[in-house]
């Protein structure tokens, strides 16, 4: 066997390196040598993407099959990349704090290899490594959740996330079963060959869509969305719902395509029924939600709802727009979290959506950003969240489910009304004591503009779609 | 024509510039650079209009449509792209004139109204803008591009309505507008995407072989679009926006409420007429329909309201109704043969966005001058405010139908139209000019004469003219009434492209002229003196049906019904209260009981997991029969 070829994994190894450097600065640096702990991390995570800003434009095949690349699984993985460092950019004054300091270390390496974990999900040329992947984001994702462990919710919330993800493991490992028993072997492209569509494969199908969709949070697999969303750190919450989402995203629809492409017409039913759940479910709930971080919460499901769409028919345009789809939500959920986290950090821990009465007078800027982020994820032109929109629904429109784009467009009426909640309470609702006036640590303030750069931008440059488009499965 | 591109640009960065300086910059100067841009505009748009006029008609005898850019901005297939570019062509050329003239004459007045007002500034950012958004609305290259400026400009006017964001009532206004127009627009939004998917372009002009492949999904595509168009248009049963959205500042709705914005759907339908004529010709006559019930119902509506510019916000929704009508009865391209209503429309178009931008500009400066929209508050103006009288008057006059003001040659235009169509359609419409001019002059003397102006009532304050920033667009607006009917606008614009002749049908004119004086006297029997005996009769003995009409048939409370008392309440509220209550409240008491003992899992609330998996491994299992068994 050829060791070599571990060096083709760019994108992993570099990956690898950051979490190692880290690592080690964390265990030779003291007290005051913590201090550089989050620029370190954030300028080796700019390394990272800068190495990988350029994707791998050829087809690999590693390790007998198990470990597969094409370009639009490098791209998938600089886009997760970018939204980690955004992220991590953002976390700094939370792991400043007090009672965070010194275990700031462990918040960068579980991070990463939850990240590294995904790329080895979105790579997998085979079940078992599928598996790997999977449960390398998840685990590690539950010390996250639980996080400020002296905090009540935040370790009920990672008891509930490593809970949830243990059932929804455990029902996916048994379709995977299934699939095994019925073809005799847990390759991609020889399971693809021998599927026929048997009742029992049906039922592999559907525990192996439950497991992803866990991580997606799509209805009925979101119940745990809330809770954790709420209890867990804020920045984890804002990792969470764009990164670990994406990653789930991306993944299900590879193997939907590439392993049940012989059973599409069952998985557009499911998908069908499952997506007008999450967005319908997701958009009656958020209206009555008092706390921003729940609320959040219940966008995130409608928004996979909308993710989904792209996947519908399996077309080559569905893909596109659902990888565009999934960047454009990234860069508006980052700026919403970011301007959640900063508020929350600089005032003790409000996260209700009263406590976001009058933003304006005190802090327009965040104000603004929030509100383009708004717009943007309730799709309305000129902003990116618009031109996502439109692009999966064409998509879903032109593969022939009219009925499903209908429904999803009447949802984003309500969906908008929901949004222009929170404006209104930035600019209108009276508040005796506004947040007052404050001035985030520059990590975030450059995070926040690069956001609302994109949230302008990447709609109207048409390239971005262009480009993305031009990578082939 | 490259210039053209300095109509979308100028603006543009007047928004910028203000825009992100903001407060760095002295109020009086962000309205100059705002206001000196929108001039540059205007005399680029007449530029425009000039060069193009006068370049001749082709060898087919039409205006050639010139589109100096168009750059693909995103091919999505081999035929369907989505372009972005300026299209001119007559009815174009026509709007970048009404609309840069309106606006020019807003941003010079708004210099005296919104004087000292907090936000200036930012006022005049949100001018631009949505100058810009209607500009690059009218000269689309493609339904897609019309699509995204549409929102553009219904962000704009979102954004100016809240203007006075402090006031609840302004806030709530442009949330409704907001919700309602994305409602419609939800329609016109599916009407592209088949449009786009059957027809495979988004060209306003596809080539006959494309449609006919799309044949029986046009009508569907076009009647959606209308819906999005009604909506911008208010149409009813999506009126009811509109008269909402007068919390915005006046200037504001004299530009957006009168001029630009609500007659997008009016552009929107002549702009697919060749394709409404051709494939869809009953969605047409459908919207002709629509067009005359909502003409008529607001034009009953106004008769009762008291607040000056609600008055003026259905009288617009009625005026747009004749526009919608006189496309509507269109039965063919040809203008000699059923085809006069495009020109008719359009001429109304014109005239209508002076007038009524004129009417709207004077009833800011009463309100400036009495401090209230009431016409309670008013009464015997005329010795006080004698410019501002006499421009109202002519605009009264003009939106009456008396000539030789412009309304007169427009409406009556309409008016032949409708008896070319149907004779019921001519007598109808004719009877709702008569309305018009009855609630129009009810409006004049309820402000200008009627009771002497009590000072005292008003705190010792007496009414004065308004400044001359204000009053040098209301003379300009006037004098544009005056002689706009004698455009000849049918060489122009017209539905062929063919140069044409209005003729004045003289038994169409003769009897609106004589129902408009009728309905005028009728107003001034009734409303002139200072005690109004007779009008205070008819509103106790027809209480109900006044009642009605004052709380506009109660369309308000209907949608309010629907949505807070049906959809949130029966729907959101049951699922929030099954979620706090049932679920939570289920396990939190089965976690008591199972984990009394346990303090530390109690808190963890571990019976909450125990349902997730349950519905997680049921809906798991839900999806598995549904595959199964269909």
């Amino acid at each position: 066997m050829d060791y070599s070829q571990v060096l083709l994994m760019r994108s992993e190894l570099s990956l690898l390196a950051v979490i190692i450097i880290l690592f080690v600065y964390d265990l030779v640096a003291g007290e005051r040598g913590r201090r550089y702990m989050h620029p370190l991390a954030c300028v080796l995570m700019l390394a990272h993407v800068l190495v990988n800003i350029v994707p791998q434009a050829d087809t690999l095949e590693l390790f007998g099959g198990m470990y597969r690349s094409v370009p639009m699984i490098s791209l998938v993985k600089t886009i997760l990349s970018v939204g980690t460092l955004v992220a991590v950019m953002q976390s700094g004054e939370w792991l400043r704090r007090e009672d965070t300091r010194y275990k700031q270390g462990e918040f960068y390496t579980l991070t990463l290899f939850t990240l590294l974990g995904m790329f080895f999900m979105v790579s997998a040329g085979h079940f078992l490594m599928f598996v790997i992947g999977l449960e390398l984001a998840s685990i590690p994702m539950a010390c996250l959740v639980a996080f400020d462990k002296y905090k009540h919710h935040s370790a009920e919330a990672g008891a509930k996330y490593i809970l949830s993800a243990m059932f929804s493991s455990g029902l996916m490992m048994y379709g995977l079963s299934f699939v095994y028993g019925t073809t005799g072997t847990l390759y991609f492209d020889d399971v693809a060959a021998q599927l026929t569509g048997t009742p029992l494969q049906i039922m592999a199908l559907v525990f192996f869509f439950a497991g992803l969709g866990f991580k997606i949070s799509l209805v009925p697999f979101h119940l745990w969305t809330a809770d954790v969303y709420e209890g867990a750190p804020t920045n984890v919450t804002a990792y969470l719902s764009v990164i670990s989402k994406a990653a789930a995203a991306f993944t299900l629809l590879v193997v939907l395509v590439k392993v049940f492409g012989p059973m599409m017409a069952a998985w557009d039913t499911m998908l069908f029924w499952v997506i007008i759940a999450s967005i319908t479910v997701a958009n009656l709930f958020a209206i009555r939600q008092t706390n921003i971080k729940r609320f959040f919460a219940f966008s995130s499901i409608s928004q996979a709802g909308y993710l989904m769409l792209g996947a519908m028919g399996g077309t080559p345009g569905g893909m596109t727009s659902m990888v565009f789809y999934a960047l454009v939500y990234m860069i508006a959920n980052l700026a919403v979290f970011g301007v959640i986290s900063a508020i929350e950090q600089r005032t003790d821990g409000k996260v209700s959506i009263s406590d976001y009465d009058g933003l304006y007078r005190t802090n327009p800027r965040l104000t603004l950003v929030m509100t383009l982020a708004l717009f943007s994820l309730g799709g309305i032109p000129p902003f990116a969240g618009f031109f996502s929109k439109f692009f999966i629904f064409m998509a879903a429109f032109g593969a022939g489910f009219k009925v499903l784009v209908f429904v999803a467009l009447v949802n984003t009426i309500i969906s908008l009304y929901y949004y222009l909640l929170i404006v209104k309470a930035m600019y209108i609702n009276p508040n005796e004591h506004p947040v007052e006036a404050f001035k985030s640590d520059g990590w975030t303030r450059v995070s926040l503009l690069a956001c609302t750069l994109g949230i302008v931008a990447v709609g109207i440059i048409s390239g971005i779609y262009d480009g993305i488009n031009a990578f082939a499965f | 024509m490259e210039h053209t591109i300095f109509l979308l640009a100028l603006p543009f960065l007047s928004f910028l510039l203000v825009g992100l300086l903001g407060t760095c910059l002295k109020p009086k100067v962000a309205g100059l650079v705002g206001t000196l841009s929108i001039a540059a505009v205007a005399v680029l748009a007449y530029v425009t209009a000039f060069l193009y006029f006068t370049a001749g008609r082709g060898a087919d005898g039409a205006f050639a449509t010139l589109m100096p850019y168009n750059f693909t901005w995103l091919p999505l297939t081999e035929t369907l792209k989505i372009e972005m570019g300026i299209l001119l062509d007559p009815i174009s050329v026509m709007m970048l004139v009404v609309i840069s003239t309106v606006s020019l004459m807003v941003h010079i007045y708004s210099f005296g109204y919104m004087d000292g007002e907090r936000g200036f500034q930012r006022y005049y950012a949100f001018l631009s803008l949505f100058t810009m958004s209607m500009l690059g609305l009218v000269v689309a290259t493609n339904i897609f591009q019309m699509y995204v400026f549409w929102e553009l400009v219904g962000v704009s006017s979102y954004l100016l309505i809240g203007f006075y964001y402090k006031k609840p009532e302004a806030i709530a206004a442009s949330k409704k507008a907001f919700i309602v127009t994305r409602f419609a627009d939800l329609g016109f939004l599916i009407g592209i995407l088949i449009y786009g998917y059957y027809a495979g372009t988004f060209t306003f002009t596809p080539q006959a072989q494309v449609l006919a492949a799309a044949g029986t999904m046009m009508p569907l595509a076009l009647g959606l679009m209308f819906v999005g168009g009604a909506g911008k248009s208010a149409m009813f049963p999506l009126h009811i926006w509109l008269p909402d959205a007068m919390e915005g500042p006046t200037p504001v709705s004299a530009l957006i409420h009168a001029a630009t914005m609500v007659v997008a759907g009016v552009y929107l339908v002549a702009r697919m007429f060749p394709l409404f004529i051709g494939y869809g010709p009953e969605v047409l006559h459908l919207t002709a329909y629509v067009g005359a019930f909502t003409a008529l119902f607001a034009a009953v509506v106004a008769c009762v309201q008291t607040d000056i510019k609600r008055v003026l916000a259905f009288s617009t929704i009625s005026q747009i109704g004749f526009m919608i009508v006189a496309l509507g009865v269109c039965t063919s391209a040809d203008p000699h043969a059923g085809g006069l209503g495009y020109m008719a429309s359009m001429f109304h178009l014109f005239t209508h966005a002076m007038f009524k931008a004129l009417l709207f500009l004077c009833a800011g400066a009463i309100i400036h001058a009495v401090h209230s929209n009431e016409m309670a508050a008013m009464g015997g103006l005329r010795k006080y405010m004698p410019v501002t009288h006499a421009t109202f008057l002519i605009a009264c006059l003009a939106i009456a139908g008396i000539p030789p003001f412009s309304g007169f040659f427009s409406k009556d235009e309409i008016l032949a139209a409708c008896f070319q169509f149907a004779p019921w359609m001519g007598v109808l419409m004719t009877f709702i000019a008569g309305l018009t001019a009855f609630y129009m002059f009810r409006l004049y003397y309820n402000i200008f004469w009627a009771k002497p102006y009590d000072a005292a009532q008003a705190g010792g304050h007496t009414p004065h003219e308004a400044p001359k920033s204000m009053t040098i667009p209301l003379v300009f607006l006037a004098a544009v009434t005056c002689v706009a009917g004698f455009i000849p606008f049918g060489h122009f614009v017209s539905s062929d492209g063919q140069a044409y002749d209005i003729h004045l049908s003289l038994p169409v004119a003769l009897t609106s002229v004589v129902v408009a004086l009728v309905a005028i006297g009728l107003a001034t029997w009734m409303y002139k003196g200072a005690a109004q005996p007779v009008a205070d009769r008819l509103a106790t003995t027809f209480k109900g049906l006044h009642h009605a009409a004052y709380r506009r048939f109660y369309i308000d409370e209907v949608y309010q019904f629907i949505t807070h008392k049906i959809i949130f309440r029966c729907i959101s509220t049951p699922i929030a209260w099954f979620d706090r209550h049932v679920v939570d409240g289920f396990m939190n008491s089965l976690a008591w009981v199972t984990n009394a003992a346990s303090v530390r899992i109690r808190g963890l609330q571990s019976g909450n997991i125990q349902t997730y998996t349950m519905v997680f491994l049921g809906g798991a299992l839900l999806l598995v029969v549904i595959l199964l068994l269909f």
